[in-house]
């Protein structure tokens, strides 16, 4: 026997209350790690997003148009290196819970704005000869299994054609690749002008226009440039950073981060009291023990540190187990929820992150405990009985 | 005879304070323990025995006064130099064994020997001499609610001893035991006085084992007010 075995055989004395006290700390991790892990994937947009990257919308709300003839005017702007123009289009596939985010694209001027995505020469120029081409992100191709060449439907639960269909046949004409692996590619591209001729509401309206600037430190002259150009028209726009968009846009679902933080949060305090209830009783109960160490020699530091020690061995083997969990239970989850949140992953961060409050919780359930076996003073504790 | 002497008392004074009452224990006690003597001392409840043990085993510090331990004064000592002169010199027993109950009791035993740096063999080693000598080697693997009463009390007893002390203090060791195994944990006790010169000085209220031991006290009032030299022994 050494220390360590007699700070585990205390632990573990109690089975009831370790197996009470593990599996609370264990939920409270598991949740810790699969929910920092949804708030990351959410959040990753801002984290990848390039600095040069602008986007113009609608002043009103990213949802409402902006007039084609904008990109035009954007691209006269000083400072501004490329623009392109996007729509939305709000595909699935054969039926609505197979999403499958698609964007309506001007082909000739997207990649050059989207510069950190890489496509064939070959893939891309079959792309532009074709109308009904579309591309695919590899996230796509790889969750699905489509090969370029392969034809498939896509439908949209916005827009319809003129036949009452709202399903769009498409040839797959490449697969574009980031640069960065975190990159996000679960999304296709269809040809802007096919998809205006196709759906029946007409009109030269874009969804919004991205644009990259020469320099990062032109970011903010061109923002001002841009909206004050159409500031009392008709379409007043309102532009951002790629990073501010990602991050206004998970705004309007909500601000996942807090609630997610609010939920970690009170799962913890709510362990912490638990634990720390527990962790003080058990050393109440123990207070004969503590002082006959204290007779046999151990001194106070040494009761201290084995107590503290003991309470970071239950805040350990509990948030382990439950980090670990967590991190079975992202990859479980992930191919589920490839459509709306593609970035799911339990990453260091997180793992590291939990690893800190794990700590956090083992030292403040111990140290008060820890502190009043060091000042038990003995003979009142041999007295008592 | 003082070159003999283990301990020594000097005008202990130990007086504890609640809130404006003051309660004097002892005024001025002094006593020698000689080295290799098996004192009983007895006396009623309340009259500060355990109070006097506490201090002889620096668990606890007279008011004033000098505890003299070989010649030097203990009663100064940091507490962690006290933990360590404790874990070194005395082994404690005590009335309710006070035995962790999620150990074997070889690992009871051992408890004393994770303050030492000793490797598995030798601390093994002690573990076994010392629960041979209290005859309870066949129940090394035991945990104490598998024992008797008078079994754990000599684990308690192999606890005390297994790291060697000179003195062992024993505060009532059977108060809790029927005469039969009180008789054969202080024949243990004896033992250890007679053939391993282990000094030891035991609170009992119970004559019958107070005679096992060479010499008797009677305290009383913060004084000793008698002294009695058993036939049984020496
Ligand atoms: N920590 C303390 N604070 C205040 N008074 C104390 C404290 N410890 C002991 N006393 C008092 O000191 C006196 C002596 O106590 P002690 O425990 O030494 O008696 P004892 O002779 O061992 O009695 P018993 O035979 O009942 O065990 C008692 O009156 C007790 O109330
Ligand atoms: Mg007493």
């Amino acid at each position: 026997m050494n220390l360590l075995t007699l700070i585990r055989k205390n632990l573990t004395r109690n089975k009831l209350r370790l197996t009470l006290n593990c599996f609370a700390i264990f939920i409270a991790f598991m949740l810790f790690g699969s929910l920092g892990a949804i708030k990351n994937a959410f959040e990753s947009g801002v984290e990848v997003a390039a600095a040069d990257r602008l986007m113009v919308v609608n002043k009103i709300n990213f949802t409402q148009s902006l007039p084609l003839a904008y990109v035009n005017k954007i691209r006269s702007i000083e400072g501004v290196k490329h623009a392109s123009w996007a729509n939305w289009f709000g595909g699935y596939y054969q039926e609505p819970r197979n999403q499958l985010m698609t964007f309506a694209v001007d082909p000739e001027s997207y990649f050059l704005v989207y510069d950190d995505l890489t496509i064939p020469e070959q893939e891309l120029s079959n792309w532009l000869k074709d109308r009904q081409g579309i591309l695919i992100g590899e996230r796509i191709a790889t969750a699905r299994g489509w090969k370029v060449g392969d034809r498939i439907p896509v439908s949209s639960n916005i827009f319809s054609q003129e036949n009452g269909s709202s399903t769009w046949e498409f040839n797959i004409s490449g697969i574009f690749r980031p640069k960065n692996p975190q990159t996000d590619t679960s999304y296709t591209l269809i040809h802007y002008k096919y998809f205006m001729e196709t759906q029946i509401w007409g009109g030269d309206w874009i969804g919004w226009v991205p644009l990259n600037t020469e320099d990062p430190a032109l970011n903010e002259q061109v923002i001002k440039a841009i909206d004050s150009m159409f500031a009392n028209s008709a379409a007043e726009t309102e532009t951002a950073t790629e990073a501010q968009f990602s991050k206004a846009f998970i705004e309007q679902v909500g601000d996942i981060g807090f609630i997610i933080m609010s939920v970690v949060l009170s799962a913890f305090f709510t362990i912490l009291l638990i634990v720390g209830n527990s962790m003080w009783q058990s050393i109440r109960e123990r207070t004969n023990e503590i002082a006959v160490l204290k007779t046999i020699g151990f001194t106070a530091h040494k009761v201290f540190s084995m107590i503290l020690a003991e309470s970071f061995l239950l805040a350990f083997t509990g948030g382990l187990l439950g980090l670990l969990a967590a991190w079975a239970l992202v990859i479980a989850i992930a191919p589920l929820t490839q459509s709306f949140l593609p970035a799911l992953v339990m990453g260091k961060s997180v793992f590291f992150a939990g690893v800190v409050y794990i700590l956090v919780l083992g030292f403040i359930t111990g140290i008060l405990p820890a502190w009043q076996a060091m000042k038990l003073n003995t003979i009142d504790a041999l007295n008592r009985r | 005879m003082s070159n003999n002497n283990l301990f020594e008392l000097k005008n202990i004074a130990k007086r504890f304070t609640k809130g404006k009452e003051t309660i004097t224990i002892f005024d001025n006690l002094c006593m020698d323990i000689t080295s290799e003597h098996f004192i009983a001392i007895m006396g009623p409840s309340g009259s500060g025995k355990t109070t006097l043990l506490n201090m002889l085993g620096g668990v606890d510090r007279p008011t004033s006064g000098d505890i003299i331990y070989e010649g030097k004064a203990i009663q100064s000592l940091s507490e962690n130099a006290l933990a360590s002169w404790r874990a070194a010199n005395i082994g404690f027993i005590f009335q309710f064994y006070n035995l962790m109950p999620m150990l074997t009791a070889a690992q009871n035993v051992e408890l004393p020997l994770l303050l030492k740096k000793l490797s598995r063999s030798e601390r093994k080693k002690k573990i076994d001499a010392a629960l041979t000598l209290v005859g309870l080697a066949d129940r090394a693997k035991h945990k104490p609610d598998e024992l008797s009463g008078g079994q754990q009390q000599r684990v308690a007893i192999a606890r005390a001893i297994v790291s060697d002390p000179k003195l062992l203090l024993c505060d009532e060791p059977t108060g809790d035991l029927d005469r039969t195994t009180a008789t054969e944990v202080l024949q243990t006790l004896q033992l250890l006085n007679q053939e391993f010169g282990k000094t030891v000085v035991m609170v009992t209220h119970d004559p019958a084992a107070a005679e096992f031991a060479n010499l008797q006290l009677h305290l009383d009032k913060g004084e000793f007010i008698e002294q009695h030299k058993s036939e049984s022994a020496a």
